[in-house]
């Protein structure tokens, strides 16, 4: 069977493969047997590879060196386009986060090849599904040259567990100085959170202008806490400053594509939706029976936020 | 191309009071990429007469995200000393993008328009870009984080990839040091401290900085400065290495997306959380 290969992105030290990789891994399965690519500063591949073949990696290719840690993308991409000469795969899936989809875009000129960018559906003839414009058109599109590159969208795909082999097989790394321009300082986290990551969770809780508050941004967070899930917000709340740009939802701001999006005090302006709106199920709570978000939602609750979030996250806390 | 050398030298000449006829020579040239998109707030579509972006008949603006670029552009370049020229690929209609940009206060602009760049997928574009910037002088390339019609977020990817020069992408801030970039990328939930050498390419989020209205007297200005007009023969590209019927990759068809079956709304006479919960219970969420 034809070779693909899957570029494995990981959780920060020792925190395991992250679920976009057990996507990739998963979508991959329609073109080839996955092989999965593990880059990163030595010790990075340890401790991962048993996660990799579960979900179907037959090998698990692993460059490490500091060199790739310490510069920006550009490692990345030349030690993939080094396996991509080597073994001629049939495709090379990428989960579609911003450093994923640069190292798509490098690897496409490297090796001659099209790229196609958030997909959310690979199917077996090489077809991808892409959703265009806030969500309202849905495309089919085809790589015309080269080796196929995807770049996979997160929360597209259930990850399916497939055991393979997950042979180990270590790749030499030389990175050229071509490829060292960008040092990476410093990497700093400002927000520690023990909620998932707005764009991997199952359940995304955000909240608007309506919230009227930095303060109030408790009420989103108690009902998301109950609920397990990740906190976002609208632009407008991010503007008025009652919640940090990165939890920002929206064309400007994060993709998101979970299982449950609740939106609470939004209006539903076409550019939030451009962020949210193929969400599976979608809840809005507002007071204002015109406000456009109603027309997307499953489910509705005319009223005020201020009463109906926090009776609604007692409850749910109660049923636990 | 100005070096990095000479991009030193006339950075440690900063603190001086600026000097507008010594800094002659040394300003840095700041090359900022704009784009022409159709309006993201109005009806977007695509055309079905070849599956590309339907430009002709959208309401078109110039992407939000490169005002954020054109205003770090202007800013450095008020503080170094220098000039932005505005580079944009895209149809006869473009130009008022490029006025756009002019009016803020850049000086000068190229347009690349060809009939035969129709089509052209995120990569050719990179390559005609990439030609345009041979052909100019630039220390520093400023462009948006993500265009909102493509929404690809990989410019500076493939013109880091094509020119060789280092990129800095997804900034919060950008700060220049001598003959070094230094940009803060922004992640969830905070940055990487990212460096490199000029010339190199930087792109910006909304978050660094608040784009300045063009003023009266800017949009005057604007319609005098100049335009120079290029075809791909002017940048010894060939037409085969364009446009769609040489992409590498096609949209085959493409649908509506299907409408939402009605939702359920109720009002809240203080069973408004009890239903919310009991409809959460029925997907068996909780
Ligand atoms: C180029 C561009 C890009 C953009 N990108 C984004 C983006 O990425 N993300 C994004 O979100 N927006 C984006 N926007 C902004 C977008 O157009 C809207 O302005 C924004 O989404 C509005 O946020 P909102 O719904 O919170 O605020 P509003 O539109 O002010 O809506 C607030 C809602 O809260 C309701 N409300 C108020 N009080 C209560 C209460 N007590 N109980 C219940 N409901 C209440 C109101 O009825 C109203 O519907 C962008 C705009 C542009 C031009
Ligand atoms: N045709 C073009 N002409 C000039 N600049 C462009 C063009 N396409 C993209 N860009 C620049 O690249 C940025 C990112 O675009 P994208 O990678 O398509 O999301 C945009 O914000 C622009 O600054």
């Amino acid at each position: 069977m034809a070779e693909v290969l899957v570029l494995a992105e990981l959780n920060p030290a020792g925190g395991g493969v992250r679920k976009t990789t057990l996507e990739a891994l998963t979508a991959a399965r329609a073109l080839g047997e996955p092989s999965a690519v593990v880059l990163g500063a030595p010790g990075t591949a340890a401790g991962v590879r048993d996660q990799l073949a579960e979900y179907g990696a037959a090998t698990v290719y692993v460059a490490e060196s500091a060199d790739i840690d310490d510069y920006l993308v550009a490692p990345k991409a030349e030690v993939l386009a080094q396996l991509v000469g080597e073994k001629s795969p049939a495709a090379v899936v990428i989960p579609s986060s911003p450093e994923g989809k640069e190292i798509a875009a490098r690897l496409a000129v490297k090796t001659g090849s099209g790229f196609l960018t958030d997909v959310t559906e690979i199917a077996a003839d090489g077809t991808a599904t892409q959703v265009a414009f806030a969500g309202q058109t849905i495309v089919h599109s085809k790589v015309t040259s080269g080796t196929p590159i995807f770049t996979l969208r997160g929360n597209s795909v259930t990850p399916e567990a497939a055991p393979a082999a997950g042979a180990e097989q270590s790749v030499s790394v030389s990175v050229s100085d071509a490829a060292k321009q960008v040092r990476v300082v410093e990497r700093v986290v400002e927000q520690k959170s023990n909620r998932p990551e707005l764009t991997e969770a199952s359940i995304v809780v955000s909240g608007g202008r309506g919230v009227a508050s930095a303060e109030n941004f408790s009420i989103i967070e108690g009902l998301a806490d109950s609920l397990g899930a990740a906190v976002g917000a609208s632009r407008a709340a991010v503007d008025s400053g009652f919640y940090p740009h990165s939890f920002q939802v929206g064309q400007t701001g994060k993709t998101v594509s979970p299982q449950l999006y609740v939106a609470v005090g939004i209006s539903g302006a076409i550019q939030h939706r451009a962020g949210m709106q193929t969400s599976k199920t979608i809840v809005a709570i507002n007071k204002d029976p015109e406000a456009p978000i109603f027309e997307l939602a499953d489910f509705g609750v005319i009223g005020d936020l201020n009463t109906v979030v926090p009776a609604a996250t007692e409850q749910i806390n109660a049923r636990k | 191309m100005i070096g990095a050398d000479l991009v030193r030298v006339h950075a440690g000449a900063r603190a001086r009071t600026p000097d507008p006829i010594a800094e002659v020579g040394l300003a840095m040239n700041i090359v900022v990429l704009v784009k022409q998109v159709p309006d993201s707030g109005s009806e977007r579509k695509l055309d079905p007469a070849d599956n590309t972006v339907a430009r002709a008949s959208a309401d078109n603006v110039i992407n939000e995200m490169d005002e954020y670029a054109i205003e770090e552009a202007l800013t450095i370049a008020e503080a170094q000393g220098g000039e932005v020229t505005v580079l944009t690929v895209g149809p006869d209609g473009a130009t008022d993008a490029i006025r756009k940009a002019l009016s803020m206060g850049a000086a000068k602009a190229v347009h690349v328009s060809d009939e035969a760049i129709h089509g052209s997928d995120a990569s050719q574009i990179s390559a005609v870009l990439a030609a345009a910037l041979q052909q100019m002088e630039y220390d520093l390339i400023v462009c948006g984080a993500e265009a909102t019609d493509s929404q690809m977020s990989v410019m500076p990817a493939l013109l880091s990839e094509r020119l060789g020069i280092p990129q800095l992408s997804g900034a919060r801030k950008v700060t220049i040091e001598g003959g070094t970039a230094k940009v803060e990328r922004q992640t969830d939930g905070g940055y990487w401290a990212l460096e490199a050498p000029l010339p190199a390419i930087v792109s910006t989020w909304d978050t660094i900085n608040e784009p300045r209205y063009p003023s009266f007297k800017g949009i005057m200005a604007a319609k005098k400065k100049p335009v120079e007009t290029k075809s791909l023969a002017d940048l010894g590209v060939d037409a085969s290495a364009v446009g769609l019927a040489n992409a590498s990759t096609q949209v085959l068809d493409f649908a509506g997306r299907p409408p939402k079956g009605e939702g359920v709304k109720v009002t809240d006479e203080g069973d408004g959380a009890q239903k919310f919960v009991d409809f959460l219970a029925s997907q068996k969420i909780v």
